[in-house]
């Protein structure tokens, strides 16, 4: 552990319970691509009755199945407090999927269960009988650009924003939050919650330096990301967009 | 009487918008479009007769089953279901039994329906059966024997999640017929809490203590308690969530197991030696098949032999002689050298293959092949829950081609690896993958081909042109 370098500690919550759809790809993406350029990444992995860390620079809960993402809904609620402190702070939470759910006021599974949520996020969650599966195509914007972000949506929630968020992508192809609206994710200030895995920051290396670009500015470190060489992420970044059906 | 019975059969059908033909009138026309099918060389005609007669006639399937004298076995599960079938299957070929099966692995309903239509008078059905699709053909087949194997995360796409597929079983096995033989794998505890509900059961599991490995892999499902959703513990793990498990908070543990294989000794690429007992006394198998998966298929085949009657000794003799299923840890001759296919589409078959690799003591040439069509599931992420980094340690790899649809996906499962400087050569095209893996190993060198399902089909296609094996339909 060399202490000089400028690290981004990430907090990753529950990685034993919410780590179904290939989580630990995009905590790689995140150690890999600050490593390359001399940058650090320290992990502390919070699991079920364990205290959440209030001075991280990024949070990442992953997906789960139904049964794990019930036993996490009840241990997280009543310990969020040092999670919403550092998001308030500007510190940078990542939720995919089942993760994602969680960061709204509630979720309501199909057999009428009510799971209540974090609220970090200001959207609500209904499961529905039918799933929603398949490639996904966004257009993104943050910090001023637009870009194309891919990935694989598999979900029975049915999200619906409230004014407190703005959503995190457009669909070009695939499903979305319920599949109506047009519209992917939420997005809050430095938070942002998606159903796209694949897992997500592989092919979408732009995303990635962004959210590690938020991450060390709250860490204070003031460093420029150089650009890397991303031939290999594109390509299979455009794999999977021709996959979803869109010619580029 | 009957024919009044059969037209009001007939009113009912045409009200229902069901059309349903007479069995003979929809068998020739479903028969006839599979010889047109192979004719045209569309393919190996193993789905669609199967298809058409369901459509023709919805209940043609249920008709053939229960015309078959000895009844119909159902096996069923994540991993190994073609491999367990195929030794199955050898045992009641030496007990001189006609048999029906979908041998050609298409495990769907009209695979199934493929089968009897094909098959004319067998003496007992052996149907491999896809998960998802177990509760129809259940409904469908009144089975004798069902075979429940083990539940993995896997093409989760298509499945929806575990747990759903998991509440499907459980449904089955509270519907099944109390005369129906349930065989079961007592080591995964998720199969495990469904299958010992049933009164006619019979459980199966491993336990040669120096198998056990220390920790659960990163993909493990089913770690938790069914009952009481605490965290199971283990006495000894097998692959990834099997093992001898219980659980410390509720006392909820696994069956005592009526088969066990109590020592397993692995024989490299070749196969293994493996000591069973059983209620009818002790069974020694000598398989040509590597590694713990197969010695799991091995047990559940045995377990499952002995369920239909058939004797130890005709037993052991038949597994003795079967060789390995299509893509399954097939060797085939390439010029000097020599190619070895390890199918896998889910984490805990591809990490038990890099087990196997990984005991090699040539050096490594590996073809690691990725395709996204629904057969091999089209969400790659579960690449990432594999344990490639294994292959990474020490100096073992000498050469890594990543191939098949998703070849640049493969590529940044390994830029992203930890130790992640590996070399590799990117060649989507399937002839392509093939020839830069050929040359990467050099003469007289061994070549291990890791594809998903579809992948291995094209791989098979790339040999089959170079006339190196023949085509897969004609492999049955």
């Amino acid at each position: 552990m060399s202490e000089s370098r400028p690290t981004v500690r990430l907090g990753h919550l529950y990685p034993d319970h919410l780590n179904i759809y290939a989580d630990r790809g995009n905590i790689a993406v995140f150690r890999r691509r600050l490593e390359w350029r001399g940058l650090a990444l320290e992990v502390v992995e919070t699991g079920l009755g364990d205290e959440i860390p209030a001075d991280c620079n990024l949070y990442y809960l992953g997906g789960g199945q139904d049964r794990d993402q019930l036993l996490v809904a009840e241990d997280l609620v009543g310990k969020v407090a040092p999670l919403r402190q550092a998001a308030d702070g500007g510190a940078v939470v990542l939720a995919v999927c089942g993760g994602y759910q969680l960061m709204g006021h509630s979720y309501v599974t199909a057999d009428g269960k009510k799971m209540r949520g974090t609220s970090l996020l200001d959207l609500e969650t209904a499961a529905s009988h039918d799933r929603l599966i398949g490639d996904v195509v966004l257009s993104v914007n943050l910090d001023g650009h637009t870009n194309t972000v891919v990935g694989y949506e598999n979900h029975a929630g049915r999200t619906r924003l409230g004014p407190g968020c703005t959503p995190f992508g457009r669909v070009d192809k695939g499903h979305g939050n319920n599949g109506q609206d047009g519209f992917e994710g939420a997005l809050s200030g430095r938070r942002i919650g998606t159903y796209l895995h694949g897992p997500l920051l592989p092919k979408n290396p732009w995303l990635a330096d962004i959210l590690l670009r938020w991450a060390l500015d709250h860490a204070g470190a003031a460093v420029e990301l150089e650009p890397l060489d991303d031939t290999l992420e594109q390509a299979a970044h455009a794999t999977a967009a021709a996959r979803a059906g869109l010619k580029r | 009487m009957t024919a009044h019975i059969r037209w009001t059969e007939r009113i009912d059908d045409c009200l229902m918008k069901r059309p349903s033909l007479p069995h003979w009138l929809a068998a020739a026309v479903a028969r006839t479009a599979g010889r047109l099918s192979r004719l045209l060389g569309r393919g190996g005609g193993t789905t669609l007769p199967g298809l058409l007669l369901n459509r023709l006639r919805p209940q043609a399937t249920e008709e053939m089953a229960r015309a078959v004298p000895n009844g119909v076995i159902l096996l069923s599960g994540t991993n190994g279901k073609t491999t367990t079938a195929r030794l199955v299957r050898a045992a009641l070929d030496e007990s001189g039994a006609r048999v029906v099966a979908n041998t050609a692995g298409s495990n769907l309903e009209r695979g199934v329906a493929t089968a009897l239509l094909n098959t004319p008078e067998p003496d007992i059905a052996l149907f491999e059966v896809d998960e998802a699709a177990l509760p129809t053909l259940v409904q469908q087949t009144h089975p004798r024997v069902v075979v429940l194997m083990n539940l993995f995360r896997d093409q989760l796409d298509r499945y929806g999640e575990l747990e759903h597929l998991a509440q499907k079983w459980r449904s089955v096995v509270a519907d099944l017929d109390p005369d129906t033989i349930l065989v079961y794998n007592a080591d995964d505890p998720g199969v495990a809490e469904i299958g010992a509900e049933h009164p006619n059961s019979v459980a199966y599991g491993i336990e040669d203590p120096h198998l056990g490995r220390e920790t659960l892999p990163h993909a493990a499902d089913n770690t938790n308690c069914r009952r009481c959703d605490s965290p199971l513990h283990y006495q000894m793990i097998t692959i990834g969530h099997l093992g001898q498990w219980a659980c410390p908070a509720c006392g909820l543990i696994r069956p005592q197991p009526d088969l066990i294989a109590s020592n397993v000794e692995f024989e490299g690429m070749d196969g293994q030696q493996i000591a069973m007992s059983t209620a009818s006394g002790p069974i020694d198998v000598s398989l040509r098949l590597p590694g713990l998966p197969n010695a799991y298929n091995a047990v559940a085949a045995v377990a499952t032999a002995i369920a239909v009657g058939i004797t130890p000794t005709t037993i052991s003799a038949a597994l003795a002689e079967r060789g390995a299923a299509f893509g399954r840890a097939e060797h085939i001759n390439v010029g000097t050298r020599r190619v070895t296919t390890l199918l896998a589409k889910n984490p805990a078959g591809a990490n038990e293959n890099i087990r196997m690799v990984l005991n090699e003591t040539h050096p490594l040439h590996l073809l690691l092949l990725l395709n996204d069509r629904t057969a091999d599931g089209q969400d790659v992420s579960w690449i990432w829950d594999v344990d490639y980094e294994l292959l990474l340690e020490g100096d073992r790899l000498k050469s890594l081609t990543l191939g098949g649809t998703r070849a640049h996906d493969l590529a940044l499962r390994f830029r992203y690896a930890v130790g992640g400087t590996t070399d590799f050569s990117v060649r989507p095209e399937p002839a392509a993958s093939f020839e830069t893996a050929m040359a990467a190993c050099g003469a007289g060198g061994r070549v291990y081909v890791l594809p998903t399902y579809t992948a291995m089909l094209d791989f098979r296609r790339v040999l089959a042109d170079r006339g190196l094996v023949p085509e897969f339909w004609e492999d049955e």
